[in-house]
């Protein structure tokens, strides 16, 4: 790294110089000692996190095992406590979300990366690293007052009209619900995947360990290729791990979301195929529930579920970055994420 | 031959212009979202907003000073805790340390910076509010702080990282001591980046919600000192925007006309919030950009 002090050539017995020299390295010694204790701190309390985690989720899963995840009984009186439609109700939202941000993000960024000029396509970075910047209370709110009556005007109306012999658009138009959370969802990962899949897509060809690639990319557009072609066919591909990665780290952002979930989705605990249907997801009942948990049996089995929550996330991230790091090869594309 | 080249062409262009238009879509949210933010909001927002309590339950009127005042006792709180460790451990992987424990300090950083904020809300009230046995603002500004370590730490330490070897090296050659040259030559040649690492992480707790739920809870009055529960922006948009759900039962049969004075300040609060989360951005980044030339990170 640094390179290290070195030692001075002795041209002679300067005693004071010496003494000099040393306590420097005392000071050196000392400002490493100091910033590694904060350095290790961050370790510490990351362990520390996991720790209360499972320290705090006792109860719950020597009591119920396995069987919290797979029961669907939700009940605070009668102690009895099955996770299965918060699991559900996160998995759906999620994958609704993904539906609609992956071509999204994706074509956003193509367009960024492949066709607009660097200046438009900056400008238009900006804007999307500021929406990335909106939290998510404000997407709660505008899904509350304009999301929900127009999903419960317009939108499922009209899916129900068009779709509605499908089992997955059935039922009363609530406004809340699946759909709803998942649309929401939807728009708050987007900037994630265009950030990352755009950085991912420039990186390919202009690193210069891949100038093969970029031959080959022009090459395709000189052998006549058009230029969606040379996209798809050429760039696309050795991008792909790191569009994956985008999307990984995008579904582990939509799994732990809280605050725009909860003001949508209905926080009814159902398992129904009808996206229409309200119900309630992992983030939403912990939200909800924590502070009138009463009981240490019900608090316990809503930090289980926060420890279900950390180990997906956990889990969908580290794969993120692998992804990411084996296609930028630069490891800086993580610095972003 | 042609047909087929044309349908090519065809495909070509219009697949392209796809592209255009998801990047347009994604891009116009914004607007949209700063559009009704201004247009709810501004209608709404008065100066009994910033000076006024809330009025009680079922009166209209009132602001919310207490929770402004709230947010900003979080926020300094949580930079207290954050932006020392971030900056200082950020110093450490950049300038002391490679191999295995900078890698731990880094995947742990990384870790932390993924965990979903309902779980670090968890945590704080683990760690703090049940020994206090009450929510506080110091359990609040607790969990923020948790929230703004490892995005200052990891973006301290790529600006750290930018400083041109040759500065440590010329610095060093004259005689300087590693820590002498880490304080008068690398932070100083950073400290735009550092800034806006810092800035960044501010604007992003800034606008959390969901581990203030039970740390610092909630308050309808002023919060002396840092062992109450307290009110903030972000929780009172969340509480007045699901109104009259987010009150207990017995409240519920009270005129929904209230209710609509509520949902009024929520958007005056959410644009507040909004506001300033966008213009510390903007900051940041025309600091960024002002600045010696740092490598894209």
């Amino acid at each position: 790294m640094v390179t290290t002090t070195t030692t001075v050539p002795s041209a002679g017995p300067i005693m004071g110089s010496r003494s000099f020299l040393s306590k420097l390295r005392d000071g050196d010694e000392i400002a490493r000692l100091v910033t590694f204790i904060f350095a290790g701190s961050v370790v510490l309390i990351t362990l520390l996190l996991v720790f209360e985690l499972w320290r705090e989720s006792y109860l719950p899963r020597h009591k119920f095992g396995f069987g919290f995840f797979v029961t669907s009984v939700w009940d605070p009186i009668f102690d009895k406590f099955g996770a299965l439609p918060f699991i559900y109700g996160t998995v759906v939202t999620a994958a609704v979300a993904l539906l609609i941000a992956v071509p999204l993000g994706i074509g956003a960024a193509i367009f960024l990366a492949e066709l607009a000029p660097a200046r438009v396509s900056d400008t238009l970075q900006f804007f999307i690293d500021l929406l990335a910047a909106v939290p998510s209370v404000i997407y709660g709110l505008l899904g509350v007052f304009i999301v929900i009556p127009m999903m419960r005007q317009y939108i499922q109306p009209a899916l129900k009209n068009s779709l509605g012999f499908l089992p997955f658009f059935q039922g009363p138009a609530y406004g809340v619900g699946f759909l709803t959370a998942g649309m929401v969802l939807a728009i708050m990962v987007i900037p994630y995947i265009i950030s990352v899949s755009r950085e991912v897509l420039i990186s390919v060809p202009r690193d210069q360990r891949e100038a093969a690639l970029a031959l080959q990319r022009e090459a395709a557009l000189a052998l006549g290729a058009t230029r969606w072609e040379s996209t798809w066919k050429v760039v696309l591909p050795f991008a792909r791990t790191g569009i994956m990665g985008s999307i990984f780290l995008a579904l582990a952002r939509a799994l732990g979301e809280t605050m725009a979930v909860t003001m949508v989705i209905g926080n009814t605990p159902t398992i129904s195929a009808s996206l229409f249907s309200p119900g309630y997801s992992i983030a939403a009942v912990i939200a909800n529930e924590f502070t009138e948990a009463t009981g240490d049996l019900y608090l316990q089995s809503l930090i289980e579920l926060g420890l279900v929550l950390f180990l997906l996330t956990f889990l969908l991230n580290g794969m993120a970055r692998l992804l990411i790091v084996v296609t930028s090869q630069r490891g800086s594309g993580m610095g972003q994420a | 031959m042609s047909r087929r080249l044309r349908w090519r062409k065809f495909v070509s262009h219009f697949m392209l212009t796809m592209t255009g238009l998801c990047a347009l879509v994604a891009t116009a949210v914004l607007f949209f979202i700063l559009g009704y933010l201004v247009y709810h909001g501004g209608t709404s927002i008065s100066w009994n907003f910033f000076t006024k309590l809330p009025a009680p339950v079922g009166e209209t009127g009132g602001g919310m000073a207490n929770a402004i005042v709230g947010s900003a006792k979080l926020l300094l709180l949580a930079c207290l805790l954050g932006v020392p460790i971030g900056f200082f451990g950020a110093i450490y992987l950049a300038e002391f340390s490679g191999g295995t424990i900078a890698f731990v300090v880094r995947y742990a950083a990384d870790l932390l910076n993924g965990v979903p904020s309902i779980v670090i809300g968890i945590f704080a009230y683990s760690l703090v509010v049940l020994p206090f046995k009450h929510f506080s603002t110091l359990a609040g500004g607790f969990a923020l702080g948790l929230m703004m370590i490892p995005i200052t730490l990891r973006s301290t330490e790529e600006f750290l990282r930018a400083v041109p070897r040759a500065l440590r090296e010329g610095a060093m050659a004259l005689g300087a001591s590693q820590w002498k040259t880490i304080a008068s030559v690398v932070v100083p040649a950073a400290y735009r980046g550092i800034l806006t690492a810092i800035l960044l992480a501010f604007a992003r707790v800034a606008g959390e919600t969901a581990p203030l739920l039970f740390t610092a809870f909630g308050n309808r009055f002023w919060s002396p000192g840092w062992d109450q529960p307290t009110a903030s922006l972000p929780v009172m948009i969340f509480t007045y925007a699901i109104a009259p759900y987010s009150l207990p039962v017995m409240i519920f049969t009270y005129a929904i006309a209230p209710y609509d004075d509520w949902h009024r300040q929520a958007w005056a609060a959410g644009l507040v919030l909004l506001g300033l989360i966008l213009i510390i951005n903007i900051i940041a980044r025309v600091i960024l950009s002002r600045g010696v030339a740092v490598p894209r990170t």
